[in-house]
Formats: structure tokens, C-alpha cells, sequence
């Protein structure tokens, strides 16, 4: 919780009726008296509520709702990366940084996005639009570079790309997820040269 | 080459329909009563006879595994879990599995959960695959609709129920107690063994988890027979596998070969061949990051499977094929693999703890050449120090592509310490 020093959150949180009965029907998953299962969905949920960070009031309220100590839940919150404990901006970009990337261009992502935007690793954008972290393999290494913003990936990324993607989101456009190149999936460029039958992709 | 009708997964693209009427056209969920119809002991022993090993990167034998399961429940139920934490740099197979072919996922849980005699299963799903989740949410509830799940599951008389999980970032909650702890509401810091997980697993119940490829691909070797599965691959490492081919080749993908492929065979067929030609190949890591890499003159004949890799002190791992040319700096790529080590260390065991950061300090000066070269050898010493000596596999991981880099790669090491004592003064 050091990192998280001044806590400039609100004073009280709770979920609105939406969330609330998200946040049960997510409990009722887990065995009678094992509703600490659900720490990482609700902590989601109270993220999502929260505009994308996680206020101190936020992880309280989590922790009433499982009858967890405060302190078993700040430690999920902390040892998990997708968990931001300060505001992050609109739109947060999360530039995938290992080898797999790195080998087709991260790096080069990274020099576009600080120059685009102006601002450095774990900064927010003075409008609040953009926010910039690392992060590590993000999963789609065929698909590399990739940058996961929000939800959803953009794969097979170049500062051109990127650079337009980042015009469109200020925009307010919505922009395509998945590979920026057009290609179907995980499937070589060009398309693929297997499962090719009119049966296989049925 | 592999032909499609022997792939299991037809959709592996995404270019069908990924919900319950694409899937059923594909063959999932194609009379599943009668494969449950047989019983749990006919299904484990199927699977043992196909002597399917596990996809996750350990290769253990899943029927063995399977036979590890209660047959008599002591009163605790038992459960199943899928990892789908899939998180190994380079990999990026069951991503395509949760995507476009949820249901052949599913259908695997309720076959093998049914095997164990489990009573329901979670399947654990990185928190960073939100599109992915919510395609297997959605198809979980496609196939509670259709009564595939649930009360009677299939028409077969046993209740099954699946749920999904989502994680939320944390590399470690692949290995598979750190995966249970996650999912019991906790950091995912991973368990002592003994107790092993088929003993005192989730909720201190009977647990057996697996990988997403593993559990997919069980329904069709019961279909088919092992006898098939047999027939594909080579002795003991047998059956079809998804590998991941990404870096500096022409086409990166993804594609679903047999076991045993050649190395050289996969990058030039699927991936287009290595950036510049074969002859541009400087190494590879061929079984996602974990594992040691190897020089060009090994990937020249290496067959892809857990033996033949194992052979040249090298896995399988989650095949997930790395390559790199002879632009690449070495150095530098294992550099970002400690990176990442450190970066993933639960912080749990001492050695790993201090190690995965210590390792990386030195390799950042390796990179720049600013070390001295018996430093080499105490990095080397250091590996081996960590590795082994932590409660779960991450200390290994990250000691192994240091040992792979000293090992086929020392002389590049040392060049680089020598061209930094050369460098001219100016440059300080």
C-alpha cells in the first residue's frame, strides 16, 4: 500500500444495484463459505465502478461484502497487476514489453507512445485521456508487437499503426480490436494454408 | 504435413462460428453420452493408452495423473481445475482454444471431470483474456441452455457444473498450487508438495488441474481411439499439438502439427521461413521461455517433441517456437526473459526472490559488456544455486535460458565484456 500513498480516493464506496447483483451471482459460483473465491471478480467490478483504479474505500467495501479482513485484500491488490492503485487514465495502455514483442518492435511502441502522448511509464496524460504502463507477455506472441488498451488487444502493431490507433481513440472513434494488419486470428499473413476446407472452418 | 481431419481443432483461426451450432458442426459435443456411458475407468484408461502427456509444459502422462483421483470419495467432493493461465512468453495456444473452439474445451471438462469424479470444475482464465472470457462465458451458458451442463449433463444422469474464473494478472498462477491459492481468494504463492494437489487441493478437496490443450483434446482421442492418437507422432511423445511460432519469421502463427515435427520443417512450412533465410538463423527457443535455447546447428535436425528436446538439454515446454536471427542480441533477449522472472517471483522463496532480481542486475551489465569474464561464471554458479532450491518450477525457469545463453553462446559473452574494456575513452 506504500505505492498508493496519498490515497486521494473517496471516503465511502459501495456497488450500485448493477454491480451488486453481478457480485452475487459471482459468489454463488464458489462453495458456502469459500465466497473469498470471488476477491478477484469483485475487485474487478469495483475497479470497473471506479473509473479503471481501485480507492482504498473501494477494497474496504470488497472486504465487507466476503467477510475478508481489510488486510487479506489489500494483499490481493497489491500482489496482482491488473489492479491499479492509483487513477489511470480513459484510454490504459499496456505495452507489452518481453522478448517475444521486443523481438518485433516493442521498443519502437514504446519511443511512439512517449512521443505521441507525451508522457512516461506509469504517467496519466494532463487530460486524462491517456495513461502508459509495461507489462509482461500478454499472450498473443504470433500477433507480436501487441498493446493491450483497456480490454481488448491490439496485435501486430507499428508506430504508424499505433500512432492512428491513438488519434482514433482521442476521436472518440471506436477503433478494431485484434490485429491491425487484417489478419484472421493467428492464421500466417496471407491467410492459412491449413484448414482450408469448406468443413474445417464450418 | 498433418491433414485436417486429423486436427482437432477446426476452428483454430477463427474463421467459423465458435458457438454451440459452429461447434457442433465441427463434431463437438457429437453424442457425448456415450463416451460417459462407458465409465470413468474406461475413459482414464483410454487416455493412458494414448499415452497423451500434458500440454502445459511438463509433459506428464494425463492418464496417469487422471488414475491419481479418489475413486471413493471420503466425504470431501472432488474437483477439476483448468489452467488457463496461459502466460509463457512465446505462448499463445490456448488463447485460440478459449476463443474460437470454447466448446471443445468444455466438452473435454465434462469428460475428464466425469473421469475423476469430480464434482464440478473451474476453469482458471488469465484476466488479461477479457474477449476470451467472455466467449467461454458465453458458450458456458450455450451449453447449460442445451443441457450439455448442468443437471444431467448430456442425458448421461450425472450433474455437472463448469464456472469460469478470471485472474487478474500474475504469471505465477499457472503453476498449479499457486493457481489453486488464486483461486481460493488469495496471492497466488505456490504450495509445498506433498501434499500433492490429487490429495489436499482446492478447498483441501481432491484437485487434479490441467492445461486448456489437454483437456480439449481428450474427447476426440476417446472418439477416434488411442489407437489413432497413436499414429500421429512418435513413441511415447504422441497425438497433435499447437505450436506457437513467433519472432523473426516471415508469417509468425500459430498451427496444430504432430508431435515430433522437425524445428525446420515447422518454421519453413507454417511461418514462412526465418527472416533472410534459413542461413539467418542465429537460435531458438523452442519451448516458450522457460527453456534453455539452442544454436542453429541443433535446430537444423531437432525434432519438436519432449524427448527430443529433453536430449539436447532443452523441452517441449507449452512449444511455443521463439526465433531469432542474427540481428538479434542474444544477450539482451535473455536479458528481458530475467526481466520478466523477476518481475513474476511471488517473492516467496529466498533464492528466487533475491536471485530473479540479482540475475538480472548481471545480465543488464552482460548486455553492455560491463563485467569482468570469471563474472561469467559465477552467473552460471548463481543459476544453479537458485535452481532447485525454491518450492516451485519459476526458480528453474529462470535460471534455465541463462544456463542455455552461457552454454551454446559464452564466447558472444565474452566479445562483448572485451569490446567494453576496448571501448574508447571518449565514450565514458
Amino acid at each position: 500500500m506504500s505505492s498508493n500513498a496519498p490515497d486521494t480516493g473517496p471516503e465511502s464506496f459501495a456497488f450500485d444495484a448493477a454491480n451488486a447483483e453481478r457480485a452475487k451471482k459471482i459468489m454463488a459460483r464458489y462453495p458456502q463459505g469459500r465466497q473469498a473465491s470471488a476477491v478477484l471478480a469483485l475487485l474487478d467490478l469495483a475497479q470497473r465502478q471506479s473509473g479503471g483504479w481501485l480507492p482504498r474505500a473501494a477494497m474496504d467495501h470488497v472486504a465487507k461484502i466476503l467477510d475478508m479482513a481489510p488486510i487479506r485484500v489489500y494483499e490481493v491488490a497489491t500482489f496482482y497487476t491488473m489492479f491499479n492503485l492509483k487513477p489511470v487514465g480513459k484510454f490504459h495502455l499496456q505495452l507489452c514489453r518481453t522478448t517475444p514483442c521486443w523481438l518485433r518492435g516493442s521498443d519502437a511502441l514504446k519511443q511512439a507512445c512517449e512521443k505521441k502522448l507525451g508522457i512516461g511509464l506509469k504517467q496519466v496524460t494532463p487530460d486524462g485521456l491517456f495513461s502508459m504502463v509495461e507489462v509482461e507477455c500478454l499472450g498473443a506472441c504470433v500477433n507480436a508487437p501487441v498493446i493491450q488498451i483497456n480490454d481488448d488487444f491490439y496485435e501486430d502493431l507499428d508506430p504508424q499503426r499505433l500512432e492512428a490507433l491513438l488519434d482514433a481513440l482521442a476521436r472518440g472513434e471506436t477503433a478494431k480490436i485484434g490485429s491491425q494488419t487484417g489478419r484472421q486470428g493467428s492464421a500466417p499473413e496471407g491467410g492459412p494454408q491449413v484448414l482450408t476446407g469448406a468443413k474445417a472452418g464450418a | 504435413m498433418l491433414r485436417d481431419e486429423d486436427r482437432i481443432f477446426r476452428n483454430l483461426y477463427g474463421a467459423g462460428d465458435w458457438r454451440l451450432a459452429g461447434a457442433r458442426s465441427r463434431g463437438a459435443w457429437d453424442d457425448t453420452k456415450s463416451l460417459l456411458d462407458r465409465g470413468p475407468d474406461a475413459i482414464v484408461d483410454e487416455i493412458k493408452k494414448s499415452d497423451l502427456r500434458g500440454r502445459g509444459g511438463a509433459g506428464f502422462p494425463t492418464g496417469l495423473k487422471w488414475s491419481f483421483m479418489p475413486k471413493q470419495s471420503d466425504g470431501r467432493p472432488s474437483y477439476l481445475v483448468v489452467n488457463a493461465d496461459e502466460s509463457e512468453p512465446g505462448t499463445c495456444k490456448d488463447r485460440d482454444i478459449l476463443r474460437y473452439d470454447p466448446h471443445v474445451l468444455l466438452e473435454g471438462c465434462l469428460v475428464a471431470g466425469f473421469a475423476m469424479r469430480t464434482r464440478a470444475c473451474y476453469i482458471y482464465i488469465r484476466g488479461e483474456f477479457f474477449n476470451e472470457a467472455s466467449n467461454l462465458q458465453q458458450a458456458i451458458d450455450e451449453a447449460y441452455a442445451a443441457g450439455l451442463l448442468g443437471k444431467n449433463a448430456c442425458g448421461s444422469g450425472y450433474d455437472y457444473d463448469v464456472y469460469l474464473h478470471r485472474g487478474a494478472g500474475a504469471y505465477i498462477c499457472g503453476e498449479e498450487t499457486a493457481l489453486l491459492e488464486s483461486l481460493e481468494g488469495k496471492k497466488g504463492q505456490p504450495r509445498l508438495k506433498p501434499p500433492f494437489p490429487a490429495a489436499v487441493g482446492l478447498y483441501g478437496c481432491p484437485t487434479t488441474v490441467n492445461n486448456v490443450e489437454t483437456i480439449a483434446v481428450a474427447p476426440t482421442i476417446l472418439r477416434r481411439g488411442a489407437d489413432w492418437w497413436l499414429k500421429i507422432g512418435r513413441p511415447k511423445n504422441t497425438g497433435t499439438k499447437i505450436f506457437c511460432i513467433s519472432g523473426h519469421v516471415n508469417k509468425p502463427c500459430n498451427v496444430e502439427e504432430a508431435m515430433g515435427i522437425p524445428l525446420k520443417e515447422l518454421i519453413e512450412t507454417y511461418a514462412g521461413g526465418v527472416r533472410g533465410g534459413w542461413d539467418n538463423l542465429l537460435a531458438v527457443i523452442p519451448g516458450g521461455s522457460s527453456v534453455p535455447m539452442l544454436p542453429r546447428s541443433i535446430c537444423d535436425t531437432i525434432l519438436m517433441d519432449f524427448d527430443s528436446l529433453r536430449e539436447v538439454k532443452s523441452g517441449l515446454g507449452t512449444a511455443a517456437v521463439i526465433v531469432m536471427d542474427k540481428s538479434t542480441d542474444l544477450i539482451a533477449a535473455i536479458a528481458r526473459l530475467s526481466h520478466f522472472y523477476m518481475h513474476e517471483s511471488c517473492g516467496q522463496c529466498t533464492p528466487c526472490r533475491e536471485g530473479t532480481g540479482w540475475m538480472w542486475r548481471v545480465m543488464e551489465r552482460m548486455v553492455k559488456g560491463n563485467a569482468t569474464i570469471p563474472e561469467i561464471d559465477v552467473l552460471e554458479e548463481v543459476t544453479r544455486e537458485v535452481e532447485g532450491h525454491t518450492i516451485c518450477a519459476l526458480g528453474d525457469a529462470a535460471a534455465w535460458p541463462i544456463q542455455g545463453l552461457i552454454r551454446h553462446f559464452r564466447p558472444e559473452l565474452e566479445r562483448r565484456i572485451e569490446a567494453y574494456r576496448q571501448r574508447p575513452q571518449a565514450a565514458e
